[in-house]
């Protein structure tokens, strides 16, 4: 009998260190599994030629522009030497002749640009002087032989680059880029340009209480319309930052995710009963009706996407119908599961009263079924709103072409962020909302 | 006595202010159904208005670019099994950014998910902070980042494996911040007693109750994952999507390359997504 335990204890002592080294193995398999994996990834993705690409100057510009924009003041070097003033350098944000900002003063040839206080740019013919506090006065003159640049010092300074056809200075009060053919001063302001007003519009250049104060007064800027209207007009059409049409592209994106997901909702029901066991007992018919979910759930939204536009053009609608098959069959699948799920004794307890099958489904089937596609059908519907950004600009719908457009072009950054901004808004705010419906809707916790 | 009387005089009321409730009901029913139908549509015509071709034109086309692809791919059927060969690398790529994206996720999500849960987090203050985190970068469509990056990088597989696996920390962290709080943090407290750390209560008492949720919440990412992976390939660079983008700007009588890509893209997806509900059946009646 000791014999017999002593031998159980060896055995439970033996099966105790086995688990212990098989948990060791696991403690340390596992992390080192997932590190060697990752240094083939490092390697595979080339992540050390990613420091040598990446271009961070491009990232400084990104994130500068984000908050802040420029005003250039152009003086051509060729033929009249006109001087013109302009917003981001943008046909739209430019000044109109004989008007300037408070800190340009043109005199015929001559000009002098304030780009902070101390820092004064003078333009005498073609000669740029500015004297640099902390520095010296520099002095650019550009010829037809090449660039001539004076400079107090004798070694050029590493804010300045020179060369025989280029002359660039740059401070922390703004830059000025000299060539043959145009001499640009740029000064930096915080903020996003024109957001609200272009320079067309009167309402420019306003300070906040006194747009709000021309708003609510009687007196007329435009006299064919009152002040508000005007200012709505000015605000919802301007030019560069297309407010209207950015507004659209939102509804847009919601719009495809609204009419994907709601119409594969109610495209995927009736088959969702022809795939259940227990509701159709025909089995080639649940069998197919399931190959078909599967089909589509595996083909994709981006295999989808590429076949629809190809049969109804670039849209809304063809972005709508690539989430409407995709979620057809994620619909499908769930709704079959969820359908084989249903508590049979409900059902009996309705049979019991003598109800007919089709009350037997209105009263013991769709309560139950209900809260869960509900909630689903919400789920997705949030996640759709997402996934039709990036179909948008596939299919050239909605915000996520205005995005994709406005990074390819690579100078507007402030309408990147501002459109990054919206999505992430716009995201949030349908989460918000079907979050509000499901507690509206089911009652109780999400 | 009086009892009875005020029964018999409530009955009345209370059945008409029951059958009131449900005609009410009933109202608010119909008019939520005709405001839904309006809205569904209105939509559609506005998206129908909106789009370049009309839905009742396309309809009988839907057909046409299917068929144009067969009828390339039939024709260059011996090419077939080369352009498998040709395309397996990128096809790999993909699923690395996927697998790659998914297990930064999964990690960085357990750490924040854990911040964030009550109770459990090691600064209980932040817990808000963390929870808005995880709110933004969920929020955070993959494109909006890849874009940017691409930009900044340049192209490769790299940007769109950060922007999956931000969107990925968002994702899994709240999933996985809903496992934490229904875990027994009895054994939590057991350690805290004989003086673990923040870290070894978690590794210790945590992780092993909730591992088997964990893991069955990164796969089903890792599937979403692999066709975000695809898409951003499309959009941005790298991967099967951008040979796919490719082969499409090609043109009609050269699809039979789009053609082995869609195949591969299928049989892709049908496979993870079968062994990926596989494992999770397993791991779930494993924990239950």
């Amino acid at each position: 009998m000791n014999t017999i335990v002593a031998e159980n204890k060896s055995d439970l002592r033996a099966q105790v260190s086995q688990n212990f080294l098989r948990m060791k193995l696991v403690a340390f398999g596992v992390p080192s599994l997932i590190l060697l994996y990752f240094i083939y990834i490092a390697i595979s993705f080339d992540f050390a030629g990613i420091t040598e690409r990446a271009k961070l100057d491009k990232a400084t510009t990104l994130l500068s522009d984000t908050y802040s924009y420029k005003t250039h003041v152009t003086k051509s070097n060729r033929g009249a030497g006109d001087f013109t003033i302009a917003i981001e350098g943008e046909k739209k944000g430019r000044y109109p002749q004989g008007e300037t900002p408070n800190w340009v003063k043109i005199d015929g040839d001559n000009a002098s640009v304030t780009l902070a206080p101390g820092h004064v740019v003078e333009f005498v013919g073609k000669t740029v002087f500015y004297d640099i506090p902390g520095y010296g006065l520099v002095e650019v003159e550009p010829k037809n032989s090449g660039i001539a640049l004076k400079l107090p010092t004798d070694d050029v300074p590493d804010f300045i680059s020179a060369s025989k056809t280029r002359v660039n200075i740059k401070t922390d009060a703004g830059r000025i880029g000299v060539t043959k053919s145009k001499t640009d001063v740029f000064r930096y302001f915080y903020g996003w340009e024109m957001f609200f007003f272009t320079l067309d519009s009167p309402f420019y250049g306003m300070s906040f209480t006194e747009v709000m104060g021309s708003a609510f007064s009687s007196e007329r800027l435009d006299p064919a319309m009152s002040n508000f209207s005007a200012m709505w007009n000015d605000f919802w059409y301007n030019p560069m930052w297309r407010h209207l049409e950015i507004a659209w592209a939102l509804f847009e994106t919601i719009l495809m995710a609204f009419l994907g997901t709601v119409g594969a909702a109610l495209i995927a029901l009736p088959l969702a009963f022809m795939s259940a066991r227990n509701f159709s007992p025909v089995w080639v018919a649940r069998f197919s009706m399931r190959r078909v979910f599967d089909f589509l759930r595996g083909v994709d939204g981006l295999i989808w996407t590429i076949v629809l536009s190809r049969a109804f053009g670039p849209g809304p609608l063809t972005g709508a119908l690539a989430i409407l098959l995709t979620d057809t069959g994620t619909f499908g699948k769930m709704f079959s599961e969820a359908l084989e799920n249903v508590d049979q004794k409900q059902i009996e307890g309705i049979r019991s009263t003598g109800a007919k099958p089709i009350q037997r489904y209105r009263f013991g089937v769709i309560p139950q079924l209900i809260p869960i596609f509900l909630s689903q059908i919400l789920y997705y519907l949030e996640s759709n709103t997402r996934s039709a950004t990036v179909i948008g600009a596939i299919v050239g719908g909605g915000i996520g072409l205005h995005l994709t457009q406005a990074i390819i072009t690579g100078k507007d950054w402030e309408e990147v962020s501002y459109y990054i901004i919206l999505i992430i808004l716009m995201v949030m705010m349908m989460d918000t909302l079907s979050g509000w419906l499901r507690k509206k809707l089911i009652g109780g916790k999400s | 006595m009086s009892t009875q009387a005020i029964e018999k005089s409530a009955a009345p009321d209370l059945r008409e202010s029951y059958l009131a409730q449900v005609q009410r009901k009933h109202l608010y029913n119909a008019i939520f159904l005709i405001v839904f139908v309006a809205l569904l549509i209105g939509g559609f015509i506005t998206a129908n208005d909106r789009n370049a071709g009309g839905f009742w034109d396309g309809l009988p086309n839907i057909f046409d670019f299917p068929a144009e692809m067969l009828d390339d791919a039939s024709q260059k059927l011996t090419q077939f099994p080369a352009h498998f060969i040709n395309f397996l690398p990128s096809l790999l790529e993909t699923i690395n950014i996927a697998g790659a994206a998914t297990l930064i996720g999964a990690i960085a999500g357990v750490f924040i998910s854990l911040l964030a849960t009550r109770g459990l987090a090691k600064w209980p203050r932040l817990i808000p902070v963390f929870r808005r985190v995880m709110d933004v970068l969920r929020a955070m469509p993959e494109i909006v980042i890849a874009l940017v990056l691409i930009f900044i990088m340049g192209g490769g597989p790299v940007p769109a494996m950060i922007a999956i696996a931000l969107h990925t920390i968002g994702a899994l962290g709240k999933l996985f911040s809903e496992v934490n709080e229904n875990a027994d943090i009895k054994s939590v407290e057991g350690l805290e007693s004989v003086g673990a750390t923040w870290f070894q209560r978690m590794w210790l008492g945590i992780l092993p109750q909730v591992i088997p949720n964990y893991l069955s919440y990164a796969l089903l990412r890792f599937e979403i994952n692999i066709r975000a992976s695809a898409i951003l390939g499309f959009v941005g660079s790298g991967g099967i999507g951008y040979e796919l983008k490719n082969a499409m700007s090609w043109g009609k009588g050269k699809y039979d390359e789009a053609a082995v890509i869609f195949i591969l893209l299928f049989l892709t997806i049908v496979l993870v997504d079968q062994l990926s509900s596989y494992a999770r059946n397993k791991l779930i009646g494993e924990s239950r």
